[in-house]
């Protein structure tokens, strides 16, 4: 155990000195982790009761669900609103990031200041007021008005990563393809899309991941045959606990661990470049 | 006009922010009889259900952003310390809760913490307490998930700014004969306020308008604002009375906002425009 001794940081301090700190942090780390992931052990139970470890294993959860018209119907609902939110909110985004950051307007900050309140207002008042409004134009339990409500929702993390990557990126090769001519969008494509198409790239899962994980918005504004997964799992797990929760739970984390797992790739792929 | 570019962005966000909102607004001067009425604001002066709600509230944000202190402060610290070849597996402990739908973690705790749960169970095999404990669906089991839940939000901030910290300043102050508890106090912990500001910050503004955590750990017992908003529009269909509330949970949001950016002038921090 000499490794015990060697200095840890630049002060004198030892590793043996702060072993308090790596257990402390070890056990928080765990605590992290493993409510995260201890739904998967769990959604293999033959029981209906929620134990653990469960005493015999089954599918049984798995064909509930795979079964179910009513979870069937909102996976695919959740995964096209998902879909069409990022297909929305990606390109919205990134065109605002790109239009505040490079006009150095005035008014530029401004309006930043005001894309980013969706991330600020608490998501019940969002909830609440487009309940209201949409009931009054009668979209609620629509795609289109959830895809509406969920692009808002991700409108400022698009505009966060994109607007870092600009940040980053050095304006002057832009301005070098516009002096030889090229028009602005044709620059915008051909010069700078290419070099910040990674936080593009990251910005897009960030925006199907919100809309996928959003549960207060679709509360209230989906429903009938457009209700999303979070809605019926909400509505489960305040009720009763349905051990079919915990097959639907195994699915959504691994489809966040992936796309985690891609924004790493990504990102690590955008270092290697540099 | 290049500013052109946000336009979309711009309607999204009248569209689901500004306009809802302004209707709230105006709803909560309204009165069953449809005329202007200050009653709902009177009411939550008045009734002590109203004061219990805002104090629960408070309570739980508050004790939230404590625990996450406590326990994410050390954390950053050793994820700062990392050699950056490690650092990045160590991440994804805080990475992978933080990607995981919250609705998942919440139905995880869910289980962890019922009173035939592992928790109890296994506390009670190594004799931890006899009988098992209640330890959701109150007050114990709303913090223990918020904390879960949160402390991403107050880690990843945190460790940037640890990161930033010049390595030299703790070298130099060990030279100058501080003793590695003096250096901590004296130099990197100052340097590292600003992102524990920023953090807490978050924390706390996040939990004042929580809903999905309190409404199933809390078992009904844990009242905060947003669970009463919903409370409300259920069972009573009051919308006067629960846009009042709305109101007042946005604005006393905006207000620990702003009074904490005066103190603390970190808003470039938090909104990521220079």
């Amino acid at each position: 155990m000499s490794w015990l001794k060697k200095a840890a940081s630049d002060t004198q301090i030892t590793h043996g000195n702060r072993i308090w700190l790596y257990v402390f942090a070890a056990i928080v780390m765990i605590l992290l982790v493993v409510p995260t992931l201890i739904v998967i052990p769990m959604s293999f139970s033959d029981s209906q009761y929620l134990e653990f470890p469960p005493s015999k294993w089954s599918l049984r959860w798995y064909h509930e669900y795979l079964d179910s018209p009513k979870w069937m119907r909102a996976t695919v609902k959740s995964l096209q609103i998902g879909t069409l939110t990022m297909l929305v909110a990606t390109p919205i985004g990134v065109a605002a990031a790109y239009a505040l950051f490079v006009s150095g307007h005035k008014a530029a900050r401004l309006i930043f200041m005001f894309l980013i309140t969706p991330m600020i207002v608490p998501v019940i008042l969002i909830a609440i007021g487009a309940f209201y409004v949409f009931g009054q134009i009668g979209i609620n339990n629509t795609v289109f008005g959830i895809v509406l409500a969920h692009t808002a929702l991700a409108i400022p993390l698009v505009m966060i990563v994109t607007t870092s990557a600009l940040r980053n990126y050095d304006l002057n090769q832009e301005r070098v393809a516009r002096s030889l001519g090229a028009p602005r969008i044709k620059a915008f494509f051909l010069i700078t899309l290419p070099q910040i198409k990674f936080s593009v790239m990251t910005s897009a899962l960030l925006a199907f991941l919100t809309s996928f994980d959003e549960v207060i918005i679709s509360i209230f504004i989906s429903g009938g045959v457009n209700a999303t997964i979070t809605k019926h799992m909400f509505s489960a797990l305040r009720d009763y606990i349905d051990p079919t929760i915990a097959a639907i739970s195994t699915i959504l984390v691994i489809v966040s661990t992936v796309l985690l797992l891609t924004t790493q790739y990504i990102s690590s792929r955008e270092k290697k470049k540099k | 006009m290049l500013l052109g570019f946000s336009i979309p962005a711009i309607l999204v966000v009248i569209a689901i922010i500004l306009i809802p909102i302004g209707w709230l607004f105006y709803l909560s001067f309204i009165g069953n009889d449809g005329q202007f009425t200050m009653e709902h604001y009177q009411k939550m002066v008045e009734y002590k259900s109203y004061k219990r709600v805002f104090f629960t509230t408070f309570q739980v944000s508050l004790f939230t952003t404590i625990i996450c202190i406590l326990i994410g402060y050390p954390l950053a610290y050793f994820l700062a310390s990392l050699p950056p070849r490690v650092a990045g597996f160590f991440m994804l402990a805080v990475l992978l809760p933080f990607w995981t739908s919250l609705l998942v973690r919440t139905y995880a705790w869910l289980v962890l913490l019922q009173k035939k749960g592992i928790l109890n169970e296994f506390a009670m095999n190594i004799g931890l307490w006899d009988t098992p404990l209640k330890l959701v669906h109150n007050m114990t089991g709303t913090l223990i998930g918020m904390a879960h839940i949160m402390l991403p939000f107050l880690v990843l901030p945190l460790l940037g700014s640890m990161k930033k910290i010049d390595k030299d300043l703790m070298h130099a102050a060990a030279n100058v004969g501080a003793s590695p508890s003096k250096a901590f106090w004296t130099v990197f912990f100052p340097l590292s306020i600003s992102g524990l500001v920023a953090g807490s910050l978050i924390v706390f503004v996040l939990c004042l308008g929580f809903y999905v955590t309190p409404a199933v750990l809390g078992g009904g017992r844990v009242v905060m604002v947003s669970t009463q908003i919903t409370a409300i529009l259920e069972n009573q269909f009051n919308w006067g009375a629960a846009s009042a509330l709305g109101v007042v949970l946005l604005i006393s949001t905006l207000l620990v906002l702003y009074i904490s950016s005066k103190i603390f002038k970190f808003d470039n921090a938090l909104f990521g425009k220079k």
